[in-house]
């Protein structure tokens, strides 16, 4: 097995007394895609924002994130991240770990040129000699972005560019310095359909070339199944599932895991002509049932599943959480 | 608003009462008359009517005619000469406060705005303890330290603005700390001081600019204010509101003379608010670009 870019173990999130993840574990290898699916407000984004130390001041995290970066110069970088103090931190943002947000709408800063935007990030971590250099290698990442007329693009602030390409320019910034792991939070929610397929291939080419980890988070079912090899699935701050992609999309197991697919079906109808959904609506934060978190939900609940249930599997990559599973079949 | 295109735009309820042509005119009225101010300042530095330090008894008290436009005063000084000259301490005044206040208040509420919350409040409530302290009197009390004059009277006043740009940066700044774009640079690896100077000040500007000129406004006024009351500019400096003080005992033998100072510093306030009107719509995204 190749070595992990990112290993969460049993991750916990609080604020107040109210727990926002339970027991997260997340691994990416080197050259791996992880898909990370589940409803708004399962934990996701958190998730991800744990990974790059960004939590927000009252969030209490807790458990263990590693983070390792590319072995550049005979140095490997491993960052503990949930330890490490800001300058440390800083250091491995953006260099051993990037991100790319949901709306390239606002991810761009008004005021400053995009080309500038670009090379800032080389500057910051110093990955290019000069600033002559930096400008140039922008050019470059644009290009290589798909940017009509990349250089002057790189004039053009954010404003004065589509919301597509925005979403590349963020894209090239996050490449930039050849980052070890790229999380990719919803990047293609916002953007239309003929533009998603662009980033997606974008992204994909982008880690593949770099031999670099992808944790993609997205409640599209359809693009994690193109983009991905491996899927966790999250619900009320939990991993419920996770496996190979073709497993878990084609044998669900977890009960949440199989309403999910079955309301991303369109072609599967409900007797009466309606599409299939999954009963009621997320809980807000904290307000999760006890035992088994989706059972307030779940058609096959039982008075068992009031205690939590294990997690069966062979180990953190494979395997759910619930009492009454789907039957291989 | 910049993905709509002008069809879609047209179906916007209209943004208030305002309207592009408004903001225009607006603008342009105060510019023009902060331009005149400024310009006239300039010009007195080189060459007045008359020179202001000459004392002519012969020709105390004159009405308006060719030789002086505005009249002379008790001393028989040319009445024009002293507005133009005047002009230099209200500008220099307003200038070096609205610079001091900003040069403290901004940093001070960018600063608010990203430590963490606890300390910000702290920041806040201590620069409320400011706004709360009468300018008046802090005025007094320096002037009673350091002695009365203009520098003083500078000092007084940009302290005691420091607490309206400390204000509305924090505001303006803590809804910039909120964005993705901040996130995304944090996300970069970016320190906080670079994420201050490249992230949120560029985002801030419009209104520091706005809150210069109307604070300069209020400079103008409290100057004028201190200079009537003997806080300001000493004797022998002309300065409208010193004006104001010299022709108060004549106010029934010639009103003119209090109406004249009186009337520039109407105009000044005027024309700065006016401006800080102008660029506050200027900036409104509501108000969105027809060109």
């Amino acid at each position: 097995m190749t070595a992990d870019v990112v290993r969460v173990r049993d991750l916990v999130v609080t604020v107040g007394a109210k727990p926002l993840l339970v027991d997260v574990d997340v691994t990416v290898h080197r050259g791996e895609r992880v898909g990370l699916i589940g409803e708004s407000g399962s934990g996701k984004s958190l998730t991800a924002l744990a990974i790059m130390g960004l939590l927000p001041e009252d969030l209490i995290p807790a458990g263990s994130v590693v983070v390792t970066g590319h072995s550049g110069g005979g140095v490997q970088r491993v960052t503990s991240v949930l330890e490490a103090g800001e300058p440390a931190l800083a250091a491995m943002r953006g260099r051993d770990v990037a991100m790319v947000f949901q709306e390239p709408m606002t991810a761009l800063n008004p005021t400053m040129r995009v080309g500038a935007q670009v090379a800032e990030i080389m500057t910051i971590h110093r990955t290019v000699p000069d600033r002559g250099a930096a400008a140039r290698r922008a050019v470059e990442l644009l290009d290589r972005v798909g940017l009509p007329d990349p250089a002057d693009a790189a004039r053009a602030y954010p404003h004065q560019l589509s919301g597509g390409q925005r979403q590349r320019v963020v894209v090239a910034m996050a490449l930039a310095n050849d980052p070890a792991l790229l999380i990719c939070d919803e990047p293609t929610t916002a953007l239309d359909v003929t533009v998603q397929a662009l980033v997606l291939d974008l992204v994909v080419r982008g880690v593949e070339a770099r031999d670099a980890g992808l944790l993609f988070i997205t409640h599209d079912l359809a693009v994690v199944a193109s983009v991905c090899e491996r899927v966790l699935v999250m619900y009320g701050g939990r991993v419920v599932e996770a496996g190979e992609v073709q497993e878990v999309f084609t044998r669900p197991r977890h009960r949440y895991t199989r309403g999910l697919i079955g309301a991303s079906d369109l072609d599967l109808t409900r007797p009466d002509g309606k599409l299939y959904t999954i009963q009621g609506s997320v809980p807000s934060s904290g307000r999760f049932p006890a035992g088994c978190v989706f059972r307030n939900r779940c058609t096959h609940a039982t008075t068992e599943c009031e205690s939590l249930p294990p997690w069966q599997g062979s180990g953190p990559e494979q395997g759910f959480a619930c009492w009454h599973p789907v039957m291989a079949s | 608003m910049t993905g709509l295109s002008r069809g879609a735009e047209a179906l916007l309820p209209p943004p208030g009462r305002r309207t592009r042509r408004g903001t225009e005119a607006t603008l342009l009225v105060g510019g023009v008359i902060i331009a005149v101010i400024v310009l006239l300042a300039l010009v007195s530095l080189v060459w007045t009517p008359y020179d202001t330090g000459e004392i002519n008894p012969s020709e105390r008290l004159a009405l308006s005619s060719d030789r002086h436009w505005l009249g002379t005063d008790k001393f028989g000084r040319d009445v024009f000469s002293l507005l133009m000259v005047g002009s230099q301490t209200t500008l220099l005044v307003g200038l070096v406060s609205v610079g001091v206040a900003a040069l403290v208040g901004v940093p001070l509420g960018i600063l608010s705005a990203m430590v963490p919350k606890w300390w910000g409040e702290v920041i806040i409530r201590a620069n409320d303890l400011l706004l709360a302290f009468p300018a008046l009197l802090l005025a007094i009390m320096l002037t009673a330290v350091h002695g009365q004059g203009v520098v003083t009277a500078m000092i007084a006043i940009g302290i005691a603005t420091i607490p309206s740009f400390a204000r509305v940066v924090r505001s303006g700044a803590i809804g910039v700390m909120k964005t993705e774009y901040v996130l995304a640079a944090r996300a970069a690896g970016r320190r906080p001081l670079a994420i201050a100077l490249r992230h949120v000040l560029p985002n801030v500007a419009s209104l520091v600019i706005v809150q210069a000129s109307v604070s300069f406004a209020i400079a103008v006024l409290a100057e004028a204010a201190l200079s009537y009351l003997g806080l300001g500019a000493p004797p022998g400096t002309p300065s409208w509101g010193r004006m104001l003080q010299e022709g108060q005992e004549l106010l029934f033998v010639a009103p003119r003379l209090e109406v004249f100072p009186g009337v520039a510093i109407a105009l000044a306030v005027l024309g700065f608010n006016l401006l800080g009107d102008g660029l506050r719509d200027r900036f409104d995204p509501r108000l969105e670009d027809r060109r």
